[in-house]
């Protein structure tokens, strides 16, 4: 068990820099899932975590060591591919104890290791097979096992889930989520999905262009969303963006959204966007803050329904205003149709303010 | 109903079409891919079985051709002690040379593939030339270096003081000389084949092993070989049989000797048969390769369709 410590940490490849300085403290025991779109330095970053990539800039500390130039295989982590590699020549036993017999282990200790592994992770029955007679999901619980009968200090995963069909993602979340509460192990999970991130997470780090935009729990990521980047991409469907302009009217703040639309700022956060008024500013709500209008509200605008995509529980709305689609989510009973004008509300305490030139949300 | 002759259907059994029996044997899958099979076994025919059915018809001729003799001439080659000089020789050479072609390749396969893909074309192609050219041609280059009066590598030798070798006419350097050349042509081969296996394994499993703690070494013996068994053991025994069939370099070479020292099936196959007007036996020779070379295609091709099963 270990932290892990990342100060101001660089990879350029010959003329791209992929990673452009980090500064990251990995608490022990603690589970973080780096999260962003696809190229933006995330595997770079685990890689250098691993060892498997040099570094060009910056320290790893794992466990409070120094372990720029320390080489994998002495790091004491385990890592856990994409696309699993399993030694494809090897059984299932001999893939999970070849670390073990690397190092020289007592048959004893690693036939007991391998089988409590394999015990916790269902695939008792699988140990004389070989990878090419395994389905994706029991590859995916073979490649975890041989990352956990090491023990190690610090786990690390590269997508392991994005081979895998959806239903059986979910499945496999959830077991990597019990493994963790079960071995409390340091663990630095990268993805591209953000439900992955958002439901495995102790503390998930949104990446972007090879910088950190936000490190925060899911709750915070999803609630006080630091960047325009972050209030877009955490969030499924992703949240509406319009231009606005700020403008006060005797006394109260107003977010004119074009010519037609006027929203009224609640009063709590009066100070805080004061100073931004009369510049360009973009309003962020997401789709699940604007539903249908109910009785006693005040409706925030008659829309025309583009199309709708019917959730069973819920349905989002799709419509148009000022040439920019926005996702709205109604309850089923609305009923909305294509081509039908609805009235829709919105939760005007749930809406963000972005300044566009330094993309902060205020 | 009228049934037109084209369908486009796969042809179902229809009772009510006039000489549909025949056309529809005509039609059937089997029988297309028999019939598409043709030209090939045309082919395999005229060049491969007719002049192997002739060989062994031929070796059971008198030297006249006047004759049928049996066994006579295989026989005769096994109280010849040249016969079995050259079956020890045919064995020692194939081996040798095998063992130096995969060796070389091998290495120089992970030296090419350290080398950064930009740079690799050139190596490669440089590489591969001693395989590329005619084999009669670089030998007579190789007999260049070697030949007494114009040795090259003597002329070396003697600036260093070192004293002449007698490269083509001492029995142990005109067989060193004859494999020489023969690793030389057919190493490139090796370092094609086991340079793309290389490339075909994936990096992942290497930084997997780098993690579970593998040394260099270790990586070799626990991921490279095993990947590898495969298209190694198919190279060896289709360089075995190249090599143990081996013709041109000998022949250019040392023509066989000193005193018969370096001749291979093949050119002892030829000086009996051409050169010495003794078509039957040389046949008989020619086809002693044929069994040996059988069972050890067997044997191999057996041992990769297990592997390739398993894995
Ligand atoms: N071996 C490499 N050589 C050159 N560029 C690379 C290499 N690996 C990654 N990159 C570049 O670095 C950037 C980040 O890559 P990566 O960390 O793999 O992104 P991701 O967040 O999708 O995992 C990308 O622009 C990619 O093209
Ligand atoms: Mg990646």
């Amino acid at each position: 068990m270990a932290d892990v410590s990342l100060t101001k940490l660089h990879k350029s490849f010959d003329r791209t820099e992929a990673v452009c300085g980090i500064d990251l403290e990995i608490a022990d025991n603690e589970f973080v899932v780096l999260v962003g779109p696809s190229g933006c330095g995330k595997s770079t970053t685990l890689r250098m975590i691993a060892g498997l990539e040099e570094i060009t800039k910056g320290d790893i500390r794992i466990g409070g060591e120094l372990v720029n130039d320390v080489p994998p295989k002495d790091r004491d982590i385990a890592m856990v591919f994409q696309n699993y590699a399993l030694y494809p020549h090897m059984t299932v036993f001999q893939n999970m104890s070849f670390g073990l017999r690397l190092r020289k282990y007592p048959k004893k200790e690693i036939q007991r290791r391998v089988e409590d592994a394999a015990e916790v992770l269902g695939i008792s029955e699988l140990l004389q097979r070989r990878p090419k007679q395994l389905s994706g999901g029991q590859r995916q619980r073979v490649a975890m096992g041989r990352a956990i009968v090491r023990n190690p200090r610090v786990f690390l995963f590269d997508e392991p889930l994005s081979n895998l069909d959806a239903k059986l993602r979910q499945q496999m979340r959830i077991e990597i989520k019990r493994v963790h509460q079960h071995l409390n192990t340091t663990t630095v999970y990268v993805t591209h999905d953000q439900v992955e991130a958002m439901t495995l997470a102790d503390r998930v780090v949104v990446m972007n262009n090879g910088l950190i935009e936000q490190v925060g729990t899911p709750g915070e990521l999803y609630h006080q969303p630091r960047t325009h980047f972050v209030a877009g991409f955490i969030g499924s469907p992703a949240m509406n963006f319009l231009d606005c302009k700020l403008e006060r009217n005797s006394g109260n703040l107003e977010v004119k959204l074009g010519d037609m639309l006027t929203l009224q700022v609640p009063a709590d956060r009066g100070s805080r966007y004061e100073p931004y008024v009369g510049r360009g500013l973009v309003f962020g709500i997401r789709p699940e803050h604007v539903h249908e209008k109910r009785a006693g509200e005040d409706a925030f605008a008659e829309v025309m329904v583009n199309f709708i995509e019917p959730l069973g529980m819920e349905t989002m709305v799709y419509f148009t205003i000022n040439g920019v689609e926005l996702c709205g989510r109604v309850s089923p009973e609305a009923d909305p149709r294509p081509g039908q004008t609805i009235s829709l509300t919105i939760d005007i305490g749930k809406m963000h303010l972005i300044e566009s030139e330094t993309n902060l949300v205020l | 109903m009228t049934v037109s002759g084209v369908s486009r259907d796969f042809p179902k059994p229809h009772p009510s079409i006039r000489g549909g029996a025949f056309y529809l044997w005509f039609r059937r899958r089997s029988t297309i891919a028999v019939m598409m099979c043709f030209p090939l076994l045309a082919l395999i025919t005229c060049l491969v079985a007719y002049p192997f059915a002739y060989s062994i018809y031929l070796s059971m001729l008198n030297k006249a051709e006047t004759a049928f003799v049996g066994f006579g001439n295989f026989l005769f080659l096994f109280k010849r002690e040249t016969f079995w000089l050259v079956v020890q020789q045919s064995i020692l050479f194939a081996l040798v040379a095998v063992i130096f072609k995969a060796l070389i390749g091998f290495i120089a396969a992970h030296a090419v593939n350290t080398i950064p893909s930009k740079g690799q074309r050139k190596w490669r192609g440089m590489m591969l030339v001693p395989w590329v050219i005619p084999p009669a041609l670089s030998t007579l280059g190789w007999w260049w270096l070697f030949e007494p009066t114009y040795s090259a590598f003597n002329w070396l030798l003697e600036e260093f003081a070192v004293p002449a070798v007698p490269w083509l006419s001492d029995v142990f350097w005109a067989r060193f000389s004859v494999i020489l050349v023969n690793v030389w042509v057919g190493a490139p081969f090796f370092l094609i084949m086991y340079l793309a296996a290389l490339k075909s394994i994936p990096e992942e499993l290497y930084e997997a092993a780098s993690i579970d703690g593998a040394s260099a070494w270790q990586k070799l013996v626990h991921v490279t070989l095993p990947m590898m068994r495969n298209i190694i053991a198919i190279t060896i025994l289709f360089s075995i049989i190249v090599t143990f069939a081996n013709f041109d370099i000998v022949r250019v070479l040392t023509q066989g000797g000193p005193r018969n020292s370096t001749h291979l099936f093949s050119t002892y196959a030829f000086r009996v048969g051409i050169e010495s007007g003794d078509i039957p036996l040389g046949a008989a020779v020619s086809l002693f390769m044929f069994p040996a070379l059988a069972i050890l295609a067997f044997v191999i091709l057996r041992n990769v369709r297990q592997r390739t099963v398993s894995i």
